[in-house]
């Protein structure tokens, strides 16, 4: 079984895929953003360890990479619940009712945007805008666009996200 | 009109399927010409880059050095980021391999061996289906060592991003290939001569590159006959907001705005009239809807309405909305987003924030529009890059075209 999730280090198979990232271009550290994606789909989020790991793995400094992660705002700098819902209340989902859908999840797990459920399932965030205007409101959770919402929607895919 | 960015050919994402319809057969073609000539054609063509800025792509291409020491680089710009665009998602998911062709085109023309194509991080999925296509391309040898044969060779690079409008200004997009931070640079040096790793670069938008096999295809002639004379070409059009089939719909530059909406996007619900239209997304001006008569979707007929084309990711208002409270969260996004470089941008778009927090709050004075436009107008044209323009527009635009709205605000 694999136990990097314990362990602070990243899988042979991403080692593997980095060494191999580098080769495409003229410096390892373009390899970051991609290395820091691989920590955190294996840890959920960003760890000091992390970053000082990424940091040596790639030959810059922890400095760098803290000032990366901390740039990038989709990168976990804590722990966040199993599903981090991500729904975007920029202009043209505001237009279509995004605010009243957030209020909705707010009631719904009883927590508010930026906090996590007791259970740790759900985290809920506000989103810039996510290039899907045409079906907004939109919300992202981990890779997957959830269109067109509105509150019956929202519950259907609270309901399945376990 | 054929469609030719978004062609309704089913499964056409499919490499067989683009292959069956004269896909890559453009490839071929260029391999054949002489460098030189591919890049006259499109300059005959009068493309115009399709990510806001409108600068003619033959121009750009002709700023790469031909005989460079260094290596050279073609950076595609798939960042997508503006509030109301999401045009080059539709290309990822229905027309990567027109995309890959262009881009293929575009480094035979100019010389470059290695592109990258850098897309957002939130597109992982997006990614995922480009890197399918890339790897079918690389399988049949468009992509690779000597291509079909031609002695020329290039490797094709997708690069995810993780969250940061401002990668898609294209020296913060080196900058984050580069695994920095996504802070613009000074220009100049201009990246053709100064870009990635201080090698000669050249940044084009998803779209400008999907319109290059369009190109050899048609001829430049007859591609400056498509739409509207000094813009020309086939355009990708986002509509969102107030309409009943939001959406990305490809029509010729030069359609009317009014057209755009109600033939295209199917009017506004409830047949509310249009208070606001923001023609091409959320930094270009606003403009009034009783005075969308006679303006066209092209780089000229929004200039002279007061906007600009951008990125053709049109948001509409009905008569309900509530302006301010728009504009407010413009706003934000802009001061969310403003990578902290420049003081005027950094302290300026958070300044304003809080004043038309006021304004939403009915909490303002008279003293406060007068001060909003002064901040915007002090980070105007003050900043590295184009992001301080982009947060100061919407602000001043408003207060020009709907100043009674912030006039009824004012507290008594």
């Amino acid at each position: 079984m694999d136990t990097s999730q314990d362990r602070n280090v990243l899988t042979d198979a991403n080692l593997q895929r980095i060494e191999q990232l580098k080769t495409r271009y003229q410096n390892p550290q373009s390899v970051l953003l991609e290395a820091l994606w691989m920590w955190q789909g294996e840890h959920g989020w960003i760890s000091e360890e992390g970053m000082r790991y990424v940091g040596t793995l790639l030959g810059t400094s922890y400095h760098h990479v803290l000032g990366v992660v901390t740039f990038y705002t989709m990168f976990n700098r804590k722990p966040v619940g199993r599903h981090k819902l991500e729904l975007c209340t920029n202009v043209s989902c505001m237009l279509r009712n995004s605010e009243r859908v957030l209020k909705h999840i707010e009631n719904r797990l009883q927590i508010k945007t930026g906090e996590t459920t007791s259970d740790d399932r759900f985290t809920l965030v506000e989103a810039e805008c996510l290039g899907s205007c045409g079906t907004a409101p939109v919300m992202q959770v981990g890779d997957r666009y959830y269109e067109n919402l509105d509150e019956a929607k929202v519950d259907t895919i609270l309901g399945e996200l376990k | 009109m054929e469609r030719l960015l978004l062609p309704s050919i089913p499964e056409y994402h499919r490499i067989d399927v683009y292959e069956a319809h004269g896909g890559y057969a453009m490839l071929r073609k260029a391999l054949g010409m002489n460098p030189a000539e591919i890049i006259s054609e499109v300059k005959a063509s009068n493309l115009r880059g399709r990510g806001g800025a409108c600068f003619p792509t033959g121009l750009k291409w002709s700023f790469m050095p031909r005989d460079s020491a260094k290596p050279t680089y073609l950076c595609v710009n798939g960042d997508e980021s503006e509030p109301g665009t999401f045009k080059d998602r539709q290309i990822f998911e229905c027309n990567p391999h027109q995309l890959i062709e262009g881009t293929i085109i575009a480094c035979f023309a100019m010389g470059i061996n290695v592109a990258y194509l850098y897309v957002r991080g939130e597109y992982k999925h997006w990614i995922d289906l480009v890197q399918k296509a890339v790897d079918d391309a690389y399988a049949r040898g468009y992509i690779g060592r000597d291509i079909l044969g031609s002695g020329f060779s290039m490797e094709f690079t997708v690069h995810r991003g993780a969250g940061a409008y401002i990668c898609g200004e294209e020296s913060s997009l080196m900058n984050s290939i580069e695994g920095e931070r996504g802070y613009p640079r000074v220009k100049p040096p201009f990246p053709a001569q100064n870009g990635l790793w201080g090698c000669p670069t050249t940044i084009n938008n998803v779209e400008t590159i999907t319109n290059v096999p369009v190109i050899l295809r048609l001829g430049a002639e007859a591609y400056t006959k498509i739409g509207a004379a000094r813009h020309p070409g086939p355009i990708l059009v986002g509509v969102s907001g107030h309409v009943n089939k939001p959406g990305v719909y490809e029509m010729p530059t030069g359609v009317p705005l009014l057209e755009i909406i109600t033939a295209y996007a199917g009017g506004v619900p409830g047949n509310k009239k249009i208070k606001a239209v923001i023609p091409g997304g959320s930094s270009t001006m606003i403009l009034r809807g009783e005075a969308l008569e006679g303006v066209c979707m092209d780089a000229e007929s929004l200039k002279a309405a007061g906007s600009s084309v951008g990125t053709a990711g049109v948001i509409v208002m009905d008569e309900d909305t509530d302006l301010v409270k728009v504009l407010w969260r413009i706003t934000k996004f802009y001061h969310h987003e403003s990578c902290g470089q420049c003081t005027p941008c950094r302290e300026g778009t958070g300044w304003m924030e809080k004043i038309l927090k006021r304004f939403v709050e009915y909490n303002a004075t008279q003293a406060d529009i007068a001060l909003l436009n002064e901040v915007a107008n002090n980070i105007e044209g003050n900043t590295i890059c184009a992001l301080g323009d982009a947060a100061a527009w919407p602000v001043q635009s408003m207060i020009r075209t709907f100043r009674e709205e912030f006039e009824r605000r004012v507290r008594a």
